[in-house]
């Protein structure tokens, strides 16, 4: 016998609603069910209106960020069972604009991690013909973890300078601006600091780490700031005190 | 003209997955004047493409050759695959993947800083690339973070392309709805690509994500393109057993065994070979998948899986393997595992059974990309060149994402320079589709069948009847009610009437093409009075190549049955053999 548990779900029209609301709904609580499959549970029997994203379910799309009872998870990653006897608050992601219901408009994220310049830049290619650019396993890990990067955006829920200062590129796109700083095939850590280094937000990031808590691919975008402040401030010392050098 | 210039494009792409970035990037690369969209209904880093695991094969060891590949792919397809079209393939698979690694993507490599390979089923030599057992996540990545360098290369995230627009015999754009505002433009544009992936969502137990409805198949269907060998259906051997999660063949690659409820290795009893301690090439564990799913078949019949809640299972054992292997080359399938099954496969083993995967068949494309209609490209899952034949080996469909979404990208550049910019009625278009989904979805005088009633029974058919194994019988059935199911879907209403991000209107479309392509699955499969690769008739147990070493090519007729027709296969160099395994 399943027994039932209580989702209160967070409402917004925005052609028919002056203000958000929320919405109780009483799914069957199976062991086997993720908090997403309660969603679609709902969308199947009970309210088709119910506006939310998702795909994979399998962790690695990033579309279905939640706040679930105030902490953003992914949902298709979070047991049903876990959160008895409910009930459950599921709201949408903090620090972003809702379009309906759950459905948060993401291009600002979109938008700053174009701003970081995330791919190989170089000064000369090498020809196709000549192979692979060799890069040992060593190199390889210097920044395989911040390519685990998702885009679920959790982290900028949780980012409470991103929730003060929308400018703020936030963590993801630093830590994926670092990705390339760190790829040794990559020579634009330049270019890059253009941006990275010019954001008041970086400054005010007090590495509290909320950031990497949430990340659900232990990306760790907190380590990521605090290694590339300590690296800039480095190197604004050496072209202070050693101009001649060319860092 | 004026407010809609916005909306016109030289090349227009629809579906923003590895084959669409790819193609994206050749056409920009082909020529920076071009103006190259990519449409999609998901913004692209959240593409199916994401979820591939396992590898992607390219000829890079001194022991290997592009002649090895080609016979891996041509014998692991049982013949069915147009050999012009592998040689192709394998030939410009290693500069595709160097051109991805020059890119940025994190492969995995040999303590010297070269590319690391591995092997995987069906093939002979180990010349698997992979990045850890995220390769598609990472190669998707790589391409979309890529994209973002080429200005000339414009997006339209969460727009669902619903027409394509044919005008004086040619493709000259698209009608798509704005998800965000509900929004509906006509988009124009000299050449579309469709590269929308597989349609695996017709099927209720797969690894396929939720956007895996096969639009763009429908899409090119009702223009009057055929679709190629749709009874190919691949089964996965190994997906989770509630949830369908893929747990990639790489687990068997590095050495994982399957395993029968006494701990056999059952694989020995379905002529694949001998069951050896370390994994051997074309052998066992590393055999094709249609015959690993078949086996698995077999072995349920004969008594021997386990029996689950959710049906039969068998168990992939990788804890021989130890944790530290596990970690650095498994550490997605312990991920899954852990997060979504609640074991630890390190200490336990893995329950297991045949998922539906992928789509050999697809929309009838030539080597280049182009479909029957003038203006029209498709590459990836979404399109049948035909690299597959009647099974695709593991590891081959993220090269073919590159080599083919590439090559259409060229192509369809090469056709918009050629062309004089289209002139269609924007907003005629706009305004009669709004009104063609209105009447269809919106209004609920007609009746009140639920999409989510007819989902369920398009896929309760479509397993029972177009499964593993398929008989007259079984295909008679469901295509009866596959029948019944799209007279019903004529009176579906829904809910959610608002223009905002109505993703029940997006889902009845889905389902409607969803429905069509299950339409042309079933009578592909029907008229094949045989059995090859994927395709396994109980009344048609053997091969025919006299009558069926061919396509087929399913034509829309409407509101009716699909019209099936036939085209040969190439054959180059590899006369149609026996498949041999374990030898």
């Amino acid at each position: 016998m399943t027994s039932n548990i209580t989702l209160e779900v967070f409402r917004y029209n925005p052609e028919n609603d002056d203000e958000p609301s929320f919405q109780s709904y009483a799914v069957p609580c199976n062991k086997d069910w993720v908090i997403l499959d309660a969603l679609n549970y709902i969308k199947d029997n009970l309210d088709g209106t119910l506006s939310f994203r998702w795909s994979c379910r399998m962790g690695v799309c990033g579309s279905c960020g939640m706040m679930i009872n105030g902490t953003p998870v992914l949902t298709c990653a979070k047991f049903l069972k876990d959160y008895l006897p409910g009930p459950i608050r599921i709201e949408p992601m903090e620090h972003f604009p809702v379009v309906k219901d759950l459905i948060i408009e993401m291009s600002d994220f979109v938008d700053k991690l174009k701003r970081v310049k995330p791919y190989i830049i170089r000064k000369e290619e090498q020809p196709l013909s000549e192979g692979e650019y060799l890069q040992t396993p060593a190199q390889l890990a210097a920044y395989k973890q911040y390519s685990m990067c998702i885009n679920c955006m959790l982290c900028y829920s949780a980012c409470p300078v991103y929730g003060l200062e929308p400018e703020f590129l936030g963590p993801a796109a630093i830590a994926l601006g670092q990705r390339y700083n760190l790829d040794s095939r990559d020579q634009g850590k330049k270019e890059r600091e253009d941006v990275i280094s010019q954001d008041d937000g970086i400054w005010q990031c007090t590495f509290v780490g909320e950031c990497s808590a949430v990340c659900p691919k232990d990306v760790d975008p907190a380590g990521a700031i605090q290694r590339y402040k300590v690296e800039s401030t480095t190197n604004w010392w050496k072209s202070v005190l050693m101009p001649w050098s060319d860092k | 003209m004026g407010q809609f210039e916005k909306y016109s494009h030289d090349v227009l792409i629809v579906g923003g997955g590895g084959a669409g970035l790819r193609a994206a990037i050749a056409v920009a690369e082909a020529d920076p004047n071009l103006n190259v969209a990519v449409i999609s209904k998901v913004y692209p880093m959240r593409s199916h493409t994401v979820a591939a695991e396992g590898g992607a094969a390219a000829v890079i060891k001194q022991d290997d050759s592009m002649d090895l590949h080609a016979y891996d792919t041509i014998s692991g397809g049982d013949w069915m695959c147009d050999q012009d079209a592998v040689e192709a393939f394998v030939r410009e698979a290693t500069e595709e993947m160097i051109q991805l690694e020059h890119w940025g993507c994190p492969w995995s490599r040999e303590d010297n800083g070269s590319i690391a390979v591995r092997p995987f089923g069906g093939m002979k030599i180990k010349r698997t690339w992979f990045a850890s057992d995220k390769t598609g996540f990472h190669m998707l990545h790589t391409l979309y973070q890529t994209s973002l360098k080429y200005d000339p290369i414009q997006r339209y995230d969460e727009w669902y392309v619903t027409q394509l627009i044919v005008e004086e015999g040619k493709c000259q754009g698209v009608i798509a709805i704005e998800l965000a505002t509900g929004d509906i433009q006509a988009i124009a544009a000299k050449s579309v690509i469709i590269t929308t992936g597989g349609c695996g969502k017709v099927f209720p137990f797969t690894t396929n994500a939720n956007i895996k409805t096969g639009d763009g198949m429908a899409l090119a269907y009702r223009a009057g393109v055929p679709l190629k060998d749709m009874e190919f259906i691949q089964y996965h051997p190994t997906g989770l057993p509630f949830s369908g999660i893929l747990i990639t063949e790489a687990a068997r690659a590095e050495g994982g065994h399957l395993v029968n409820k006494d701990g056999y290795r059952y694989l020995q009893d379905y002529d694949l070979g001998t069951p050896q301690p370390e994994p051997v090439l074309r052998s066992m564990e590393l055999g094709p998948r249609d015959r690993l799913s078949q086996a698995f078949i077999k072995e349920a019949e004969k008594g021997k899986a386990l029996e689950g809640e959710y049906g039969h299972y068998v168990n992939l054992d990788i804890r021989h393997l130890g944790e530290k292997k596990i970690n650095s080359k498994l550490p997605f399938v312990r991920e899954l595992c852990l997060k979504y099954e609640n074991i630890d496969p390190v200490k336990e083993m893995i329950p297991v059974r045949p998922v539906v995967h992928y789509m050999m068949g697809g929309i009838h494309t030539d080597i280049n990309g182009a479909t029957t209609l003038p203006g029209l490209y498709a590459a990836g899952e979404t399109a049948c060149v035909s690299i597959n034949g009647a099974n695709r080996l593991g590891s081959n469909s993220l090269t073919e994402l590159l080599v083919f979404g590439a090559r259409a990208g060229k192509s369809a550049a090469e056709n918009a320079k050629k062309q004089a910019a289209p002139k269609i009625d924007h907003l005629g278009y706009a305004v009669a589709e709004r009104k063609r989904l209105n009447d269809q979805y919106l209004d609920t005088k007609k009746g009140d069948e639920k999409l989510s009633v007819i989902r369920k029974e398009m896929h309760k058919t479509m397993e029972e009847g177009a499964g593993i194994y398929r008989t007259e019988d079984s295909l008679k059935k469901s295509q009866k009610v596959i029948t019944e199911l799209r007279e019903r879907f004529k009176k579906v209403s829904i809910e959610d009437h608002s223009l905002a991000f109505n993703t029940e209107l997006i889902a009845a479309i889905e389902l409607s093409n969803m429905l069509e392509i299950a339409d042309t699955i079933i009578h592909s499969a029907l008229n094949r009075k045989e059995s090859r690769g994927s395709h396994q008739r109980t009344d048609y147990k053997e091969r025919d190549d006299k009558k069926f070493l061919a396509h087929s090519l399913a034509y829309s007729t409407g509101e009716g049955s699909p019209k099936i027709d036939y085209l040969p296969v190439t054959i180059t160099k590899w006369p149609p053999g026996e498949r041999v395994y374990g030898k």
